[in-house]
């Protein structure tokens, strides 16, 4: 069993405060992908969790024990790296069992957890190299090996596909996916990649400026964020915010965007928004699949609008149309079909049943 | 005649020099400064050479000093069936061997704790070590005597006049820069390195044994060629320190023993100094590969 538990941990580097007191609990063989942009405190968590940062307050506990001043060696745990840290001068057979030859492991032991890691990772062909020899994708493999053979309680994952290309970083992540459901260990993933968040993730856990904003099931953080900066970083492209005011005519509330714009909120939201009538510096949040072309079929909480296309963007599967209101930017998702052009009007549809609306002086969606 | 064309054809299209002729003439220049470097720098040891195989009596003769009328190897058989030149050898090479030694235990494991195990005042130490090599030997020796006199007085030991005491006096020469070559070979190091160690439960000298020391070879034998170069050819230290004849170590005792007033034996100066030369150019051809790769270290990604 090895559960990870931080409690109020905070790390300090002379006045700079990385991390601010977090608290998390990530249960045994569970999938946690830390995510957040550059300086949100992810890595420096992870590598708290790890030792290699002494924390300056708060209790770091692995498997129910607390190992705040245990040293790496001893806290049982792996971690991958994102420039790999392979030693150059070690083939890949010796990398991968180094750990256990410090330990004094019996070489046959060794011997047959380095080649069943090989076989899981598909490098048995490959023992005998030396790091320098190896493509980027392969070193990734030879670095997971080097955590897997020894059988840790915590694999720590250090944005471990940031240095390979797009296409070898898709597949590497199915990879790492496939390892933790063959050797299901409880790991700690820290990317600023949020579609790698998304895919990976058990739960993820986004950062932001040293704290948790939100931790949840990649559909809960989807569909439910809990604040502005989850609701925009999560999801690409992103969410589109727009400044709103929320009305009351006739027991029905709207939100209304400008003079001409403006939609009725969803009946089964009434009763949670209408305290917030009338308020300031309220956005409406909606992401841009929830933007689309017009359609003989009309849903409930769906509602045809008019506007002037800007830019046009064919993805293949879909088309982006970008449009303005309000002076900012907003994004739809329309069919390839549907005719988008730039400059010219379009009937859209908005799906008001997956609106979101933020207070925007606290951040925090209502 | 393609050139031609197309400058006929767009008069106003700038002229570019062809790449080929500004390789050669590249390549001209280089050849031109490398064969008059090469010239300057091997006329002083072919001189040598020459000299040595010439009897006194044809040095002293105002003859062509390029030519050899009567080749004869005397002075090497002079030389090398005196005990003494043999004497001087041994001191030199048991010195060298020894500095050598010394020097790469002690600066390996400074420059492993200055550059990697950060502990308050490292990077004070680092330049201070860097700063101690800038102080000239020519003023160290006066306090040296100074030191020795006292250490001969409180502890009754004698460092004056015993070649083994320049196992002592030239690490102040070495360790420093040695210290500061492994400083920089260590620093380039990626600090993943030595966190995946840690983490796979390697102590710091684990971590240096088996990681620091076989990655940084390059470096090593770079620091290594550099201590045995400045311990073989270290001239001021013994003069000052020693004066019996069987104390002296090569440099020295080619010259004090083969100056006689002012007397030169030319011949045998410029065998010995011929012979003297010898070692660290085996240990340079040896290691020249090494030693480039060292030189060069972390200019590419390997």
């Amino acid at each position: 069993m090895a559960q990870v538990t931080l409690r109020k941990v905070v790390k300090k580097y002379d006045e700079v405060l990385a991390v601010r007191g977090i608290d998390l609990d990530i249960s045994d063989k569970e999938f946690i992908v830390l995510v957040g942009p550059s300086g949100c405190g992810k890595s420096t968590t992870l590598r708290m969790i790890a030792g290699l940062e002494e924390i300056s307050g708060g209790d770091i506990a692995i498997g129910g024990h607390v190992v705040n001043d245990v040293p790496p060696k001893d806290r049982d745990i792996a971690m991958v790296f994102q420039n790999y840290a392979l030693y150059p001068h070690m083939n890949v057979y010796e990398n991968m069992s180094f750990g256990l030859k410090l330990k004094k492991t019996p070489k046959d032991v060794i011997d047959q957890r380095v080649k069943q890691a090989a076989q899981i990772l598909d490098i048995t062909e490959l023992l005998d190299r030396k790091p320098k020899q190896l493509s980027g994708g392969q070193r990734q493999r030879v670095a997971m090996g080097r955590a897997i053979v020894r059988d840790p309680k915590v694999f720590l994952f250090d944005e471990p596909l940031s240095n390979l290309d797009a296409k070898l970083r898709v597949q590497m992540r199915t990879e790492i996916k496939k390892v933790h459901q063959k050797v299901r260990t409880t790991t700690v993933y820290v990317t600023h990649d949020q579609v790698e968040a998304m895919t990976l993730a058990d739960r993820v856990v986004v950062m932001n400026g040293g704290l948790i904003e939100q931790v949840g099931s990649p559909n809960d953080l989807y569909h439910s964020p809990a604040t502005k900066f989850v609701a925009g970083f999560i999801g690409s492209p992103a969410m589109n915010f727009i400044a709103c005011q929320l009305e009351q005519a006739a027991g029905a509330l709207r939100v209304r965007l400008n003079d001409t714009l403006s939609f009725p909120v969803p009946t089964e939201r009434t009763a949670r928004y209408s305290g917030h009538v009338g308020k300031a510096n309220l956005m409406l949040g909606l992401r841009p699949e929830h933007i689309a072309e017009t359609r003989p079929h009309v849903e409930p909480n769906q509602h045809d609008f008019d506007m002037v296309i800007d830019v046009v963007e064919p993805m293949g599967m879909e088309t982006l149309v970008y449009f303005t209101v309000n002076g900012r930017e907003v994004c739809g998702r329309v069919n390839p079909n549907a005719g988008a052009t730039a400059a010219q009007s379009m009937k859209l549809r908005a799906d008001l049943s997956n609106m979101h609306l933020i207070d925007d002086s606290t951040g925090k969606v209502l | 005649m393609a050139d031609a064309s197309i400058a006929s054809g767009a008069p106003s299209r700038p002229k570019y020099g062809s790449m080929s002729r500004d390789r050669t003439w590249a390549l001209r220049w280089s050849y031109f400064f490398l064969v008059l470097f090469a010239i300057f720098f091997l006329m002083p040891p072919i001189y040598m050479l020459i000299t040595s195989l010439k009897t006194s009596a044809e040095i002293s003769a105002a003859t062509n000093p390029w030519w050899i009328s009567n080749p004869t190897l005397q002075n090497y058989i002079d030389l090398l069936s005196q005990n003494q030149f043999l004497v001087f050898f041994r001191n030199s090479a048991i010195v060298s061997i020894c500095v050598v030694i010394l020097t790469m235990m002690i600066s390996v494991i400074a420059a492993f704790a200055l550059a990697r195990m950060k502990f308050w005042g490292s990077a004070t130490l680092a330049t201070g070590v860097f700063l101690t090599y800038l102080i000239p030997e020519t003023l160290l020796f006066i306090p040296l005597f100074k030191m020795f006199a006292w250490v001969n007085e409180t502890l009754g030991i004698q460092l004056m006049n015993h070649w083994w005491t320049m196992i002592i006096l030239y690490p102040t020469l070495t360790v420093p820069f040695a210290t500061w070559i492994m400083i920089g070979y260590f620093a380039s190091i990626p600090k993943e390195l030595d966190e995946a160690a840690l983490i796979d439960g390697a102590t710091w000298m684990q971590t240096l044994t088996k990681i620091f020391i076989p990655v940084a070879l390059p470096g090593i034998i770079a620091a290594t060629i550099f201590t045995f170069t400045v311990s073989w050819a270290q001239f001021l230290y013994p003069l000052a320190f020693t004066t019996s004849t069987s104390e002296l170590v090569l440099p020295v005792g080619i010259i004090t023993t083969l100056i006689k007033g002012d007397v030169f034996n030319w011949g045998q100066i410029m065998t010995g100094a011929l012979l003297g030369a010898a070692p660290p150019l085996i240990i340079y051809a040896f290691l020249m590969d090494y030693y480039i790769a060292g030189l060069t270290a972390g200019a590419t990604k390997g």
